[in-house]
């Protein structure tokens, strides 16, 4: 016996060291994730804080009434056909007088993004006093100038490797050193929708477009997906019908997305002949998707009232459909919205059955309706990010942060919700 | 009629008829003074008429929305003239197309008069068509409403009638996820024969070379293109292999932590950490693999002195991994959470220290739940997207390093269907092959891994 209890007393600070060292693995796995969460938000957040702030340049401008209203009439449509590329060019041109020739002057224009010219010509037919006279305004830089201005260390690289010539970068730096540079708010950030110039292109447009889309899904599928979930979970008799449904359901929240959008193309868009890169399309797709989260968390739900609430109705004389419409399903419907925001949540991040539909294109104008094309926000993301012009990296990260931001505040709502209505039994 | 304003209407006859229903049942139970009143509440008689008018307009609405293109088309061919006909100079077959492809406000110069008259008449039955309808649901469906106003009596048994139908809906939606994977399997086999007409099914799965650009020449060289799918199975697996490699260890010992060691106050901060990660969009994992992961790889790759592809399969793979960690971690939690408590007191009651109890009587006892979580990680890593969309390469490579660029299925898919479509090339159709080929392969993983997973539950509940 003593023989024994020795070996394991010989054995047991090796067995206790080996014990620390699992416990210590474990804790270096969950480590791992964690970690791997901070540096994926750390990376976002770093790059995408500077597309929030844009650069502008103060000119002095003069509203030239020969350009602007050559014949004096002060009649609307003129002024809106006016040339105010002109008047950016001609106060450029006065700030710097010793640029001449035509090679320069041209790259000297480029400074001021081709937004502004819309910007003046609201500016005058706001107050067409401003013909004829000077203001000094601050106008939104290029693209171009503005990454220079995000990242000083670019000044110091060779010209070659540099976005920008000796000249260009001259005239910058005077810009800078008479204090005629500064940081505002990215207005078009939150105000537009795509564009070619990183510095016009916004959010705006498949923020809509995401919601025409969500709203869709919804509409679509928390009806269906709670009825199904009521017929499955309280009044499908067992057979095996019921179970070939479940058999189903299971397996469609398991299929890839992407096969959700392949079918979108081959039936909504080949057979029915639906518009394309719609939300009302992109809306059906996902709802397709979002039914079996839906209808799990509805069943899940379900199953948490209590039978004697069941008991009680159908005590008084209820029939079976009375006693769920009635008392089951209202008790049940916190835990049915919450899976339902969380579907939603979902839906909003999905972007590859959209893809297949066509919500990929490149879209300039804010849409207006569910047949509008449209893009949404997770495929802008992909979209800038698979633009080349240097802007744009920013911007795409910038867009994960307002995507993340949605998906927090509709996460947030579903705890909301759990924790305020939800009644535990 | 646009549609919000039918819309409006449709909703405002829907609340008369159901206002009207429920006053008539009330007016007749107040007229009976002695004996036996209606058999039902007077709101069900009321919900009987809406009922009748919601699903006649629905089901109208439904069956217009899929017939309304071939009814147009029937109409347009109807009338288009045999002058037309003879005159146009293409293909008969494309004279239809043609017609709708042409705007009648703005045209090209020089466009045959008649086509451009056969346009018109195409845009105006488009747009008239409907209001027709419109018209004719709201007429029909009140009608069945009136029907079902004037059977209000001691006779009839409106409960047990409304009951009936709302239990017939609610089976219609629970049909119809059974009607979506109908919808998925049919789409896809559909295309996926037309493509295996044009080209052997043999090649497709064993095929070595894929190069799906098809020439728009004929006499072009290599206008066949080749479309074997060998290549991009296997990168599929590496990065689904590279994938599992990060995600199985740090999810499992994840698992093992939070369910084990970590008490309630680290367990109830590290399950939401998890659930965030779970919930990141793959288009934000696709971003970081590809703005940060990528250039990050190369960098220390390349100061060791070897050289790595920018869109490597390891950059995709290991990001991949990452967004897999929080899916197996979950569900093996819940696997080692239901092995029963006495398996491991009777491991203490002999000695066993905690980590020997996980590793010899845990462990074992979960695996069958652990192989089935893991089963249902590959098929969603088989099955994930953006990821890869963003992050891994285009070119299919037959190759077993991680450190060079492998294409996968859903790449595949994507390149081929994103941009101008002809539903005739065995290029867009070579995405439906590859389509059906994913959704099968994950079916089998699913359908295996539940089974796995079920029966496992039954051995301990």
């Amino acid at each position: 016996m003593t023989n024994i209890t020795e070996k394991i007393k010989l054995s047991l600070s090796k067995r206790q060291r080996s014990e620390k060292r699992f416990k210590f693995l474990g804790f270096i796995g969950i480590s791992f994730a964690i970690l791997f969460l901070i540096i994926i938000l750390y990376s976002i957040f770093s790059q995408g804080q500077s597309a929030f702030k844009s650069t502008y340049i103060e000119l002095n401008i003069f509203f030239d009434e020969k350009i602007i209203d050559v014949e004096g009439k002060r009649d609307i449509e003129d002024i809106k056909f006016a040339n105010f590329r002109k008047i950016i060019t001609n106060s450029l041109d006065n700030y710097f007088p010793e640029v001449e020739k035509r090679e320069e002057k041209r790259k000297l224009h480029e400074f001021i993004s081709s937004s502004e010219e819309k910007n003046l010509m609201n500016l005058v037919l706001s107050d067409q006093e401003l013909i004829g006279k000077s203001k000094q305004l601050w106008l939104l830089a290029s693209s171009t100038i503005d990454v220079i201005h995000k990242n000083p260390e670019m000044e110091e690289i060779v010209e070659s490797d540099r976005l920008v010539d000796d000249l260009e970068l001259s005239w910058f730096k005077t810009f800078k050193e008479n204090g005629n540079l500064k940081f505002g708010f990215n207005k078009n950030f939150f105000s537009k929708a795509d564009s070619t110039e990183p510095e016009q292109a916004g959010v705006l447009g498949s923020m809509l477009g995401s919601f025409f889309t969500l709203l869709i899904t919804l509409i679509l599928s928390f009806p269906i997906a709670v009825a199904a979930g009521v017929f499955l979970e309280e009044l499908a008799p067992k057979n095996r019908f019921t179970d070939f449904i479940e058999v189903n359901i299971n397996n469609l929240a398991a299929v890839p997305s992407i096969i959700f959008g392949l079918l979108g193309l081959a039936i909504f868009l080949n057979v029915m002949h639906l518009p394309r890169s719609a939300p009302i399309v992109g809306g059906m797709v996902l709802a397709l998707m979002t039914l079996p989260t839906i209808i799990i968390a509805t069943r899940a739900s379900l199953k948490a009232v209590p039978p004697s609430i069941r008991e009680a109705a159908i005590g008084l004389g209820a029939t079976k459909f009375q006693t769920v419409n009635h008392h089951v399903l209202p008790l049940s419907m916190p835990g049915i919205l919450t899976g339902t925001i969380i579907g939603m949540s979902q839906a909003l991040g999905e972007s590859a059955p959209l893809l297949m539909i066509g919500m990929v294109a490149f879209i300039v104008d804010i849409p207006g309706s569910f047949t509008d094309s449209a893009t949404v926000l997770p495929v802008q993301i992909y979209l800038w990010k698979s633009t080349a012009a240097r802007g744009f990296l920013e911007l795409t990260a910038a867009g994960v942060m307002v995507l993340l931001t949605f998906l927090i505040l509709m996460n947030g709502l579903a705890v909301f919700v759990r924790q305020k209505f939800e009644k535990k039994w | 009629m646009g549609f919000w304003s039918f819309f409006t209407l449709l909703c405002l006859v829907g609340f008369y008829v159901n206002w009207y229903g429920t006053t008539k049942a009330l007016r007749i139970n107040s007229n009976i003074e002695k004996g036996p009143k209606l058999p039902s509440l007077p709101n069900y008689y009321g919900r009987h008429a809406l009922l009748s008018f919601i699903l006649v307009s629905t089901t109208i609405l439904l069956v217009w929305i899929f017939l309304k293109p071939f009814i147009l088309d029937l109409l347009l061919e109807n009338k288009i003239s045999v002058d037309l006909t003879s005159s146009f100079d293409g293909d008969p077959s494309m004279l239809i197309d043609t017609i709708k492809a042409t705007n009648p406000n703005n045209f090209f110069p020089g466009t045959n008069p008649l086509i451009i008259e056969s346009a018109k008449y195409y845009e105006y039955i488009k747009e008239t068509s409907d209001s027709y309808v419109y018209l004719m649901v709201l007429f029909v469906a009140l009608i069945f409403s009136i029907f079902s106003l004037r059977k209000i009596s001691i006779s009839f048994q409106a409960r047990q009638s409304v009951e009936k139908t709302n239990i017939n809906i609610l089976i219609f939606c629970s049909v119809i996820a059974i009607i979506t994977t109908i919808g998925i399997v049919f789409s896809l086999i559909f295309e996926a024969i037309r493509f295996f007409e044009k080209v052997p099914f043999f090649d497709f799965l064993f095929g070595l070379a894929w190069s799906p650009q098809t020439a728009i020449r004929e006499d072009q060289v290599a206008s066949q293109g080749a479309f074997g799918a060998v290549p991009i199975f296997s990168g599929t697996l590496l990065i689904t292999l590279v994938a599992m490699s990060v995600a199985i260890p740090i999810g499992l010992l994840s698992a093992i932590y939070i369910s084990e060691y970590a008490n309630l106050k680290v367990r109830k901060f590290l399950k939401p950490v998890l659930e965030i990660l779970a919930g990141v969009p793959t288009v934000v994992y696709g971003f970081f693999a590809a703005i940060t992961v990528g250039p990050f790889l190369k960098d220390l790759v390349s100061f060791f002195g070897f050289s790595i592809a920018s869109e490597s399969a390891l950059a995709a793979g290991g990001v991949m991994g990452i967004m897999i960690i929080p899916f197996i971690s979950s569900l093996s939690d819940d696997v080692i959470n239901s092995v029963p408590m006495s398996l491991r007191e009777g491991s203490y009651a002999m000695g066993a220290t905690k980590s020997e109890t996980i590793m010899r009587v845990v462990l074992p006892a979960a695996l069958p739940g652990i192989m089935g979580a893991i089963l249902l990680a590959v098929s969603r890593a088989i099955g994930e997207t953006m990821i890869v969309v963003m992050a891994a390469g285009i070119a299919a490579n037959l190759t077993a390093n991680p450190f060079e660029a492998v294409t996968t299925v859903t790449v595949q898919i994507v390149t081929l269907l994103v941009g101008d479509q002809e539903f005739d090339s065995a290029k867009t159709l070579a995405a439906f092959a590859l389509g059906i080929t994913l959704f099968f392969a994950t079916l089998l993983l699913n359908l295996y891994a539940l089974k796995i997973v079920r029966k496992y539950r039954e051995i301990y509940d």
